[in-house]
């Protein structure tokens, strides 16, 4: 009987993968009855339309027929009976999405970010890592998924589970996996040419397993020196820009570069203002003209005289060897936030995800 | 009969030995009434405009199905196989456009319509017949323009040109984009023109209770064609106008908003399915009356329902959103209207089984592709109401299940709606018949090549393969394999349609003006019809397809054809 509810049978007649959380169990329960009365229902026209198709064969070219009307009673049934089926389904389906839609409160979250073309995961208290989701089996874990660019999809077959990954807002979701192992993560909205290699996996661990595992990531915090390499993730804990206008203070950066806007020439400082610097056409003296992204914005701290912008001096030191990854990061993601329009291109702070919790 | 040498039909009466049929062919009719190029290019007839429409419609459906085999060839193994990613991105972009926007939104409506509206209703053309020359030229622009933009930008998008990829991929999108802004335009005008005919040209005696079924499903597809077609004019123009000068109407880096333009998109896009469904479902009301020469059961039940499915289907877009971050409350809303769909849809699919019911069933081709319709319908309907379960759609959502389920209600139900009533209708069109034996062979291999194709598709979609995947984890290989061998059968049998209906245009035996005894009443005209569509003006005493005993010796129809 046990076996008839889980169903193994079934569940490789249709192909669907293993059933590794709660949510795949009651989805999979739902999706045998739907395939099973779809089949019957197919079944049923087709094998009366071919009952009607011998019964009544064509015996001449000038054959005659009577004229047929449905009674009421036909129309009613009609409508009726599938109306009835369907809202049946409707019923059980919608029961399982709104426990989708509402994580447990005691869920254990984790920040997804999707950028093209792969997946990255952070902790709130620290490990963040791309391409690897660690998680507890039996534990409710919820999900808090954005995009660095395009649109995305988060899509682990076994957990049937599946969520659109937005630039600019997070989008929620949880699930409680049920066994240890590994499970592949899809994209599943098409993001460009790398697409369908977007994945990543899940690596379900038995919850004290997965104790032992936090632990030890956040004793390696300190000494992992690439634990900052990765600026997306740490922003969105808001502390990331913090710690760039800290080590921009610290290294003297400031003394040259000023983070307000030049009114004339006399105001101009001896490097270029930071101000609305990220992401801003720049010309050179070579004559031409850049954007200051992040790969021009780190290269300028380490190697500031290979790319001099128009009308300043080949003066500024070089900071290899004085700025550590993080903190070289952390400076990139203080230049970012410095905008004069507006908040946008801010890295996200905590408040929006405040209000995600409500 | 001599003054027609260079065309077709009348090549054909130098052939007697194969036309030996108790007819012969009319002397004046619309094919020859002008045989310059300059006749058919600035013609107002609606038959000649319905013909320019079917040849650039097959151009497209066969551009759109060698995009399709090379995708499937390329789906063959898991890696690369024989293109490269951006091109294979392209293909199915251009699989998609070229498929729905020029092959199955204008297939139907715009071919049949066009041919049989007028004559159905005993009009001699539609209201507007220079709206519908421009509206042929508007499709036949923006279908190049379309086509020229994917293959020299090479659009990468998808059909569904989600933002912000489509404002932000350094792939050409704009030809693309004004390409179906003007095929909308060609939509909605023929869509009016339609209206507009129905309401003003009926024939005396042709009541609104006494027109065809296909009138019905025609008139409810213009209705969801002037009303929908607009909303993707205008989310052309704001995509346009975002990709060209930078405004940031869906790009949330400008204060945008991504999943508007998926609001906005589906809103038309969803209704879009029902303007290529609805009219293959009045080609089956019609056919399936005429090969079981049986009155349709529940008329009125199936009329309703055309206007039923129009209406509600404005109302269901959000069903494609069940992932994207919508509302519990959304979601489960738009669940429920999508449901309706499918009850109206079952509505028609029991009366259709019922008009089977005390028949006189004839087996022929059109009526192959009627079981065929009936199959795809009931799964591929069914699938959908699947679809619209919320928590089944969230593993389903953008998988080959998707694909799957929609191949098989939109495409399935135009491909089987436009290959009954191509079959149906050509003596009709060019007033010769074709081989019996081959195009039952073609209707068997493409129902089964249709559902080679499809079913392992839907097991891959359970398995998890996501849509628009060019390389895929090897345990999808199995399925793919199968599913691309499926694809060759449908190819094999199109190709053989194509051969025995070509031949069949030039060589095929007179048809008469009624081959199959039909009780339609656009066969109480001769095949091919004169140019004003009738020479006695019929008289419509009994409704159509009434195959009663004073019904069946009604004098406005000829009497079979006897082989």
């Amino acid at each position: 009987m046990n076996d008839l509810l889980n169903n193994d049978l079934l569940r490789l007649m249709l192909f669907l993968p293993e059933q590794a959380s709660t949510f795949a169990v009651s989805v999979d329960r739902l999706h045998y009855f739907v395939i099973t009365t779809t089949m019957v229902a197919s079944l049923l026209v087709g094998v009366t339309a071919i009952y009607f198709f011998f019964r009544y064969r064509r015996i001449s070219e000038t054959q005659t027929t009577p004229l047929v009307h449905p009674t009421v009673g036909f129309e009613v049934a009609v409508v009726s009976i599938p109306l009835a089926l369907f809202l049946t389904w409707f019923v059980i389906g919608f029961g399982d999405y709104a426990k989708l839609a509402n994580p447990p409160p005691d869920a254990m979250d984790v920040y997804v970010m999707g950028k093209q073309w792969m997946w990255k995961f952070a902790y709130p208290d620290g490990p963040n890592s791309v391409g690897v989701l660690h998680v507890p089996a039996n534990r409710p874990v919820r999900l808090l998924l954005t995009s660095r660019d395009v649109i995305h999809s988060f899509f682990i077959p076994a957990f049937r589970l599946k969520q659109d990954v937005l630039p600019n807002r997070y989008t929620e979701t949880w699930f409680q996996a049920t066994k240890p192992g590994r499970y592949q993560v899809l994209c599943a909205e098409y993001c460009g040419t790398q697409h369908s290699k977007m994945w990543a996996t899940v690596i379900v661990l038995a919850p004290e397993a997965f104790d032992a595992w936090l632990k030890e990531q956040q004793r390696g915090l300190v000494a992992r020196a690439d634990i900052l390499a990765d600026p997306d993730m740490v922003s969105i804990q808001g502390n990331l820009v913090e710690q760039g206008k800290r080590v921009a203070m610290d290294q003297g950066c400031l003394r040259c570069h000023s983070i307000n806007k030049a009114v004339n020439d006399t105001e101009r400082h001896i490097g270029p203002t930071w101000l609305d610097l990220y992401q801003r056409p720049t010309k050179l003296t070579t004559g031409a003209t850049i954007i200051a992204d992040e790969a021009y914005l780190t290269e300028s701290m380490m190697e500031p005289n290979v790319k001099i912008v128009f009308g300043y001096q080949p003066i500024m030191p070089s900071y290899q060897g004085k700025l550590s990854g993080p903190d070289a990061a952390a400076v990139v993601e203080y230049i970012k936030s410095l905008r004069s329009d507006a908040s946008e291109l801010q890295p996200v702070k905590g408040p929006l995800y405040e209000q995600l919790r409500q | 009969m001599s003054s027609s040498a260079s065309s077709p039909p009348a090549t054909a009466n130098s052939a007697p030995a194969i036309s030996p049929g108790h007819y012969t062919f009319p002397e004046h009719h619309y094919l020859n009434n002008g045989k310059t190029v300059r006749s058919w290019l600035l013609t107002l007839d609606h038959k000649r405009i319905a013909l320019l429409y079917l040849s650039v419609v097959l151009v497209s459906f066969l551009l759109g199905g060698i995009f399709a085999m090379v995708i499937r060839i390329e789906l063959l193994t898991p890696g690369p196989t024989i293109i490269e990613a951006l091109t294979y991105n392209r293909m199915f972009t251009l699989h998609g456009v070229v498929m729905i926007f020029l092959f199955m939104i204008p297939a139907i409506p715009a071919v049949f319509g066009n041919f049989f509206l007028p004559i159905m209703i005993g009009a001699k053309d539609v209201a507007f017949p220079r709206w519908n020359l421009v509206s042929f030229y508007l499709y036949l622009f923006g279908a190049i323009l379309a086509v020229w933009g994917m293959v020299n930008g090479g659009t990468d998008t998808g059909w569904t040109f989600y933002t912000p990829y489509s404002t932000t991929t350094a792939q050409g999108v704009l030809p693309v984009l004004l390409g179906v802004f003007v095929i909308g335009f060609s939509s909605i005008l023929t869509g009016l023109n339609f209206i507009v005919t129905v309401h003003t040209l009926r024939a005396p005696g042709i009541t609104w209770f006494k027109l065809p079924l296909f009138i019905w499903a025609i008139y409810a597809t213009a209705i969801i064609q002037v009303l929908a077609t607009p909303v993707i004019g205008l989310v052309a123009m704001l995509l346009s106008a975002e990709s060209a000068f930078g405004f940031g109407f869906f790009d949330p880096a400008r204060g945008g908003d991504p999943v508007l333009f998926q609001h906005l998109f589906w809103f038309y896009s969803h209704p879009a399915v029902y303007i290529m469904v609805l009219p293959a479902m009045g080609v089956i009301s019609e056919t399936v009356a005429a090969y079981s020469r049986k009155n349709v059961f529940g008329y009125g039940m199936i009329a309703a329902s055309s206007l039923g499915i129009a209406f509600v289907g404005f109302f269901a877009w959000g069903h494609h959103l069940f992932t994207s971050g919508q509302s519990a409350f959304d979601a489960g809303a738009f669940a429920v209207i999508s449901m309706l769909v499918g009850v109206f849809t079952a509505i028609k699919v029991f009366n259709w089984v019922g008009t089977l019911y005390k028949g006189a069933i004839a087996f022929t081709a059109p009526f192959a592709y009627i079981c065929g319709f009936l199959f795809f319908l009931v799964f591929g309907g069914m699938t959908g109401v699947a679809l619209a379960t919320v928590s089944l759609d969230i593993h389903w959502q953008d998988t080959y299940f998707v694909i799957a389920h929609f191949h098989f209600i939109m495409v399935g139900a135009v491909i089987m709606g436009f290959l009954a009533g191509l079959h149906y209708w050509f003596p009709k069109m060019f007033g010769r018949t074709y081989h019996e034996g081959w195009s039952l062979v073609a209707a068997a291999l493409i129902v089964l090549g249709f559902n080679a194709t499809f079913i392992p598709q839907f097991l891959l979609g359970n398995a998890g393969m996501p849509r628009r995947y060019y390389e895929y984890p090897e345990r999808f290989q199995a399925l793919n394999v199968a599913s691309t061998a499926g694809a060759s059968l449908l190819a094999f049998g199109f190709i053989i349609i194509a051969i025995y209906l070509g031949f069949a245009l030039l060589y095929g035996p007179v048809a008469g003006p009624n081959p199959w005894g039909s009780r339609g009443y656009e066969w109480m005209t001769p095949s091919p019809p004169p140019t004003e569509n009738f020479d006695v003006t019929p008289s419509y005493e009994h409704p159509p397809h009434d195959y009663t005993d004073d019904a069946v010796d009604d004098p406005g129809f000829a009497p079979a054809r006897t082989t």
